[in-house]
Parts: C-alpha cells; sequence; structure tokens
C-alpha cells in the first residue's frame, strides 16, 4: 500500500482533512470519503459527465483528477445548489421541464451547466446543445433539459 | 475501473519534474491535465510507479506576445487558449480548432503541453501545431533544446520526446498579414475525436495564394500536411476546378486507418469534402478582408 497524503480540501463551505491514497480519484474521495453521494459515477474514464463538479469554480470531470490534487481547494457538488424544498432555480427549471428521469446524469448535467451559465451566451438551442455534449442522458432524448436551460437563461436574462 | 497504486510526487519547479523523470529512468509519467492520462491509469493501459504532478509549478501556464510569435506556457488550459484575445487576434484558426477539443469540463483542465506530448492520432492540438509550424521547448535534467512539430509527432501516441524531457513552451508563429483560414471537423458527437479534421491557411498576394497550409488529423497515426496539395495552390486563384484537384490530391497524400468508427475510404473521402470546404472558407476570408 502507497502512503496516504494529508489534504486540506473545502467542499461546499465545509472544511475537511483528511489522509488519502494518491491513487483515490475525487469523485470517490467525494462519495466514499466524504458520503456526499450526489456526484455520480458513470465511466471513469471522462466521457459520460455523470461526475462533474466545480473545482476552484470550474467544471472538472471528478474521475478524472485525484483528490491529492485537490488540496487547498475549493470543490463545489451538486448539495451545495440547494436542496428539496429550496432548490435553486436551475434545479427549479429542470423539475418545472421535466428535464429528469432517472436523474443519474442530473447531478453532472446541473454543474456543467452552472458552469456553462458563466462562460457562454447560451443565445441558441444549438448552443446549448453543443454546450452539453459532454454530458449523456439515456433517458429524455435531451429536448427537455434543452428546454430547461433555455428558460433559465431567458429567466436570468429579464 | 481504478488506477493501479503510484507514488505521487508534487514538482514545483521543471529542474524538480525532469530530475524525478531522470531518476526514475522511464518508470515516471508526467502528470498535466490528466485528460488523456487519467483514463489510461483509470483502465490500467499504463501503470506508472510514479506519478510527478506539474500543475503546481509556477509560471508554467502563459500566452504572450513575443515578436511574431505567440509563446504558450505548456501548462495553458485549454480554456485559457480558446477564449485568449491574443490567440483570437494573432491566430484565429487556432482560436476556431479550440471549440472543437472535447468539452468544458476537458478544456477546464487539459493542457496544450500534454495534448502535444500525448498525441492522440485525431486530435486537434497536434494537427494545429504542424499547421502553424510550432516550435516546442523541450527541457531534460541535461539541458534544453528545440524542436519543430513537423519533426515532433513520430507516430500514433510517439513524440520525440526522451523519458527524462518535458515540454515547456511552444512557440506559435503569428498568421502572416493577408492570411485567410479555414477549420472544418467531423466527429461523432460535437467534442469527442475527429473522424477527419482539417486546418487551413492561405496567405494571399496580388490577389493570388502566395503561400498555403493544410493539415489534417484523424486520418492516420499522426497529424500530416498535405504538402503536394499546398504546393497545387501556390500562385493559383482559388476556383472550382482548383479545388477539385485539391481534394483529390489531399485523398492520395493520406492513409487513414479503419477502426471502429469509421473505414478507411470513409475518412479518405471526408478529408477531401472537408478540405475542400476549408480551403473555400479560407480564400472566402483573405479575398473579403483584403476587398
Amino acid at each position: 500500500m502507497t502512503r496516504t497524503r494529508d489534504i486540506n480540501v473545502t467542499v461546499n463551505g465545509k472544511i475537511y482533512e483528511l489522509a488519502v491514497e494518491p491513487r483515490l480519484l475525487l469523485a470517490d474521495f467525494l462519495r466514499q470519503s466524504l458520503g456526499l453521494t450526489g456526484t455520480h459515477v458513470g465511466c471513469e474514464h471522462g466521457v459520460c459527465g455523470a461526475c462533474t463538479v466545480l473545482v476552484d469554480g470550474d467544471s472538472v470531470r471528478a474521475c478524472l483528477m485525484f483528490a491529492v490534487q485537490a488540496d487547498g481547494c475549493t470543490i463545489e457538488t451538486v448539495e451545495s445548489l440547494g436542496r428539496i424544498g429550496k432548490l435553486n432555480p436551475l434545479q427549479e427549471s429542470f423539475h418545472a421541464h421535466h428535464a429528469l428521469q432517472c436523474g443519474f446524469c442530473t447531478p453532472g448535467m446541473l454543474i456543467t451547466v452552472t458552469d456553462l451559465l458563466k462562460k457562454y451566451p447560451l443565445a441558441t438551442d444549438d448552443e446549448i446543445r453543443e454546450g452539453i455534449s459532454g454530458n449523456l442522458c439515456r433517458c429524455t432524448g435531451y429536448e427537455h433539459i434543452v428546454k430547461a436551460i433555455r428558460a433559465v437563461k431567458a429567466g436570468a436574462a429579464s | 475501473m481504478k488506477p493501479a497504486s503510484f507514488e505521487y510526487v508534487v514538482a514545483d519547479s521543471v529542474v524538480k519534474a525532469v530530475n524525478v523523470l531522470s531518476e526514475a529512468r522511464g518508470e515516471a509519467k508526467i502528470l498535466a491535465g490528466g485528460q488523456s492520462l487519467v483514463p489510461m491509469l483509470n483502465f490500467r493501459l499504463v501503470r506508472p510507479a510514479i506519478l510527478v504532478d506539474i500543475n503546481r509549478i509556477p509560471n508554467l501556464a502563459f500566452i504572450e506576445e513575443m515578436g511574431n510569435a505567440i509563446k504558450v506556457g505548456a501548462l495553458t488550459r485549454h480554456y485559457q487558449l480558446e477564449i485568449s484575445p491574443v490567440v483570437a487576434k494573432h491566430l484565429p484558426v487556432l482560436a476556431s480548432a479550440m471549440t472543437h477539443v472535447a468539452h468544458l469540463a476537458i478544456r477546464n483542465r487539459g493542457t496544450i503541453g500534454g495534448s502535444l506530448s500525448h498525441a492522440d492520432p485525431a486530435a486537434e492540438l497536434p494537427m494545429m501545431a504542424l499547421l502553424l509550424d510550432a516550435r516546442l521547448h523541450v527541457v531534460s535534467s541535461k539541458g534544453e533544446r528545440t524542436v519543430a512539430a513537423s519533426d515532433f509527432f513520430r507516430d500514433a501516441l510517439t513524440v520525440d520526446l526522451g523519458e527524462d524531457e518535458i515540454v515547456t513552451e511552444i512557440h506559435l508563429p503569428k498568421l502572416p498579414p493577408n492570411t485567410g483560414w479555414g477549420f472544418e471537423e467531423v466527429a461523432r458527437r460535437t467534442g469527442d475525436f475527429a473522424l477527419a479534421a482539417v486546418a487551413v491557411t492561405v496567405t494571399a498576394s496580388d490577389g493570388k495564394i502566395a503561400e498555403a497550409r493544410i493539415a489534417l488529423t484523424g486520418v492516420g497515426p499522426t497529424p500530416v500536411r498535405a504538402r503536394k496539395a499546398e504546393a497545387l495552390l501556390r500562385g493559383e486563384k482559388v476556383e472550382t476546378k482548383l479545388i477539385e484537384r485539391v481534394i483529390e490530391t489531399v485523398r492520395a497524400e493520406i492513409a487513414p486507418d479503419t477502426d471502429l468508427h469509421a473505414s478507411s475510404d470513409y475518412r479518405r473521402h471526408l478529408a477531401g469534402v472537408l478540405t475542400g470546404r476549408a480551403v473555400s472558407a479560407a480564400w472566402k476570408r483573405v479575398t473579403e478582408s483584403i476587398t
């Protein structure tokens, strides 16, 4: 067994100091070490987007980063966005537009869109579709997800 | 899957990184953005004894003008290239190419040095380095050297980089005045690796093409320049008949592989179609800005 490293990370506003094995993926650290199971693990090679989280404000694949690399970083997971009874506008819009069925892709979708909204105009449906093209959804056919994002965008603009 | 165990070393300088590489004698790998390496670790396609994390090396991520070139630090993230005003002004074809590199979450992490060193046969950045006649600055524990992109890509996932060497900087000459560009790509899904992609620049003088560059990716083990097709364009005006000859020449110049995603014939066909479009777009841009 490789020796562990002490890391200090802020996740959803809370500071954690833990010892981790270097090979522990950030996604597994969040789920198993911290019990934050909102972040989902799908393909484990960066294709499906289900494990997307914000590291220092930027969306990243939590399966393509080691927890040890997050030492000193600020991480936000889907749990930071809202909670039952107090969803944020993006979550509300996903709810209102039936943008999820099984919900497996939803945490990654929400985090990805949170970053997209900061960085791109998302002025057209094509742009929205391109933006979420790195997040696979096998239920919705994306139609309702695009609608939900469009509605949030319109709400933010008005 | 999960990666096998490795020893994790944080390098706080390039010197430290190359010293660890040198001492490890091929048993260590550089961890930059990790967007290609970590999938390979997760699949256990690679099992290095040591990972040298260079993400905390200061001053290795930058985009700077230096005379007639743009100097890019190896640790510069794809997203920074995508939004850089310097790149948009002097290398608009690169800015366009960056939007085709994977997805935002990958572009936030992936680095130019990592992409060039990994050299996936269908990646955009190696093609862009070849198109733009980039020069790569390489450092080892024994010294430094500069290598031209045209000499750097040797085979699929194989570059002119020793086991104790690391790319630290990439120099990209600015596009000359009166230069138009085109970029075309077809992938199965937006952001996926290209089935075929082509990037073109044409520099005009007296209403004709003085210099043309055509680079392709996804059509062989390494990115390629279509030198014969480039030669056809020199001294000419772009018109339908010439584009048809350029397309045929490009198709004859490449030898794409068949894989799960596309046959060799399809890739060859696609490369021709995309080259025709990219040359037309480049010519349109240069003639419209001249007139």
